[in-house]
């Protein structure tokens, strides 16, 4: 059980907003650490602060073991953290193998000669595409052409390519329909079953359970709890994500009153 | 399971080397510019004339050199406007410097050329800094270029053009290579064609096998991914804008010595000109897709149109509306390729 990265108590403002406060959790190599909860919880703010896009205004961070502070998201790259953003970071309109490489290019040659080795890029990007499971038609094809859920996997084995030993899903599932979300549930469990450690983001408890290892439960900037899967159903896990209470207050509300349906039929009498 | 299947997936109706060459940016304007070549050469004699094939083998190439620079600039998602006037300033830096004050037609030519640049990290640094469109920057450079080219001449020679280039010491030198004349089994071929030549070469290769090539489609088809990506997105565009200005630099050049003289004018009118070259050549106003080819391809369409339409004896009004339409068209072909080949999002 390698822990690659942790978090310990920390919080982070935006001025005066306090954005989150008092977080712990780790990710481990091959496991999923599942972050939830509501718009506004937080979630995009926890892991901008994994991703080095921000330091922590208070608590710390160990990458490795070792206690760090990332400055850039260069370092957290270089460090192995890789983060898949919601837009994914792809260039539609530009063929599938220079997306993948995309800021990353192969070259061959020397000094002014020096060029792209389209070649081997063509054949790594199909290669590992292949090992995600995706067998494209042609990796030529603009990336805008591929299926939303296709994109998230070019973009998750982009960065196993790449060297990263943890990454990071920002909402992966949020914009697809149910077959394109158990799509790329299944690139999730295959990048954890190859030994990264993944942080998926998503406020839908149905695409968290299965994949989850840990589950990270925020509301208003807060922890709401720290699972561990054996501790957790996912009725518990809705429970507490939407408050049991506020769920049923919610239901009377929107109860129909009696007689309040119009009755077409009496308006045609 | 859906698209995860390992069995041949048959989806893809058209295949292998047809397709891709159908895909391609410049393929529309290729068609075109063969059937504007098929209808001038059957219904003018001069058109194919080895005479009439220089005269727009010529007037394509100076259009050529900045259609070419300012396709990569639109593919890096920005535009320049000033460059066409930017034509007429490098020539008169040295037309004036030369004649009026003597200064080495070498060192002027050089100076011209740091002007050229940094008129054009200019326009970047402004419209990356605050945001506001190139298109604006750049009108604004145009008006302040135009409106020098024609005051500041006025007030230093006294007239609106240079007179006496090839009296200046070392005008020999720089004419043989901007302005001369070769040679090819009896027909006169420009220098300038081989200077277009050898920048759509060049920009062609930079964009389609180096990695710059790949940040410039990275930078002007999705910024904030490019840059998440860790791409140097500021460099490139800074980069871009003055290849750009280069470009205005080099064809003033070419016209300076290809006719031994320059007008404060030049340029006037021709703002667009290169932009229509360019989009008709399959580049996309929105940035992100196009080629240098094709952007040659939209040069040679509108020098074989400029000069057919004279050979013709045609009014040559005729030549913006042909190009209107023809911009139209691109337009609206370009629309079409993207909304095939790509853009779902
Ligand atoms: N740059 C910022 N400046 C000020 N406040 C911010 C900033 N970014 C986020 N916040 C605030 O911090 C809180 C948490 O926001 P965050 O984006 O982390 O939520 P989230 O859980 O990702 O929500 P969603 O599900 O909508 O993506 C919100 O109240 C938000 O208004
Ligand atoms: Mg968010």
């Amino acid at each position: 059980m390698t822990e690659i990265l942790s978090v310990t108590n920390v919080g982070k403002s935006y001025g005066t907003v306090l954005a989150i406060r008092g977080i712990s959790a780790e990710v481990i190599a091959g496991e999923v650490l599942c972050i939830l909860g509501d718009n506004g919880a937080g979630k995009s703010t926890l892991i901008k602060i994994l991703s080095g896009v921000h330091a922590p205004s208070e608590g710390t961070m160990k990458v490795n073991g070792v206690e760090t502070i990332l400055s850039s998201p260069r370092d957290a790259l270089d460090a192995g953290i890789a983060t898949v953003y919601q837009d994914l970071a792809v260039v539609p309109l530009m063929p599938v193998w220079r997306n993948f490489f995309l800021g990353s290019e192969l070259r061959k040659g020397f000094g002014i000669f020096k060029r792209l080795d389209t070649t081997a890029m063509r054949t790594i990007a199909k290669q590992q595409l292949a090992e995600m499971g995706i067998s494209l038609r042609d990796v030529e094809q603009p990336i805008g052409t591929l299926s939303g859920g296709e994109r998230q996997a070019v973009a998750i084995a982009r960065a196993v390519y790449f060297g990263a030993k943890a990454i990071i899903l920002d909402e992966p599932t949020s914009a697809l329909g149910v077959k394109q979300a158990s799509v790329v549930l299944k690139y999730i469990a295959k990048a954890r079953d190859s030994g990264l450690g993944v942080v998926f983001i998503t406020h839908n408890p149905n695409h968290a359970y299965p994949v989850g290892d840990k589950f990270l439960l925020l509301k208003l900037g807060a922890s709401i709890g720290y699972f561990d899967k054996s501790e957790l159903t996912i009725e518990k896990m809705t429970k507490l994500m939407a408050g049991a209470d506020e769920m049923s207050t919610l239901a009377t509300e929107l109860e129909r009153k009696p007689g309040s349906r119009p009755s077409r039929k009496s308006e045609k009498e | 399971m859906t698209t995860v299947s390992t069995q041949k997936d048959d989806r893809q109706i058209m295949s292998g080397r047809f397709a891709r060459i159908l895909r391609r940016p410049e393929v529309g304007a290729a068609v075109a510019a063969l059937l504007i070549f098929t209808y001038f050469s059957s219904t003018t004699t001069a058109f194919l004339s080895t005479a009439g094939v220089s005269t727009w083998l010529y007037s394509s190439s100076l259009f050529g050199v900045l259609a070419v620079a300012g396709a990569l600039l639109m593919i890096g998602g920005e535009f320049d406007l000033s460059v066409g006037a930017m034509t007429g300033t490098t020539g008169l830096i040295v037309g004036i410097m030369t004649t009026e004050y003597g200064t080495n037609i070498w060192l002027s030519i050089i100076l011209a050329l740091i002007f050229a640049l940094s008129i054009g990290a200019a326009n970047a640094y402004i419209s990356m800094k605050t945001g506001v469109p190139s298109f604006i920057v750049t009108l604004a450079a145009l008006f302040i270029l135009q409106g020098a080219n024609l005051a500041i001449t006025k007030l230093l020679t006294g007239t609106v053009s240079i007179q006496g280039m090839s009296d200046v010491t070392g005008y020999d030198s720089a004419k043989a290579i901007f302005g001369s004349t070769l040679n090819f089994g009896g027909m006169d071929i420009k220098i300038s064609i081989v200077w277009w030549l050898a920048v759509t070469v060049v920009a062609s290769w930079v964009l389609l096998r180096t990695r710059t090539g790949n940040w410039i489609f990275g930078v002007g088809g999705a910024f904030t991914s490019a840059r998440q990506v860790g791409i140097p997105v500021v460099k490139v565009r800074m980069g871009l804008f003055m290849a750009t200005s280069a470009a205005g630099w080099l064809v003033g050049m070419l016209q300076l010595f290809g006719v031994s003289t320059v007008q404060a004018t030049t340029g006037l009118g021709q703002e667009f000109s290169y932009v229509i070259c360019a989009v008709v050549g399959g580049c996309l106003l929105t940035g992100g897709y196009g080629s240098a080819i094709g952007a040659a391809v939209g040069a040679l369409i509108y020098g074989m149109t400029l000069q057919g339409i004279v050979f013709a004896q045609w009014d040559n009004n005729w030549l913006k509306l042909f190009l209107g339409v023809l911009l139209l068209l691109a337009v609206l072909v370009n629309l079409y390729v993207r909304r095939r080949a790509g853009d779902r999002s």
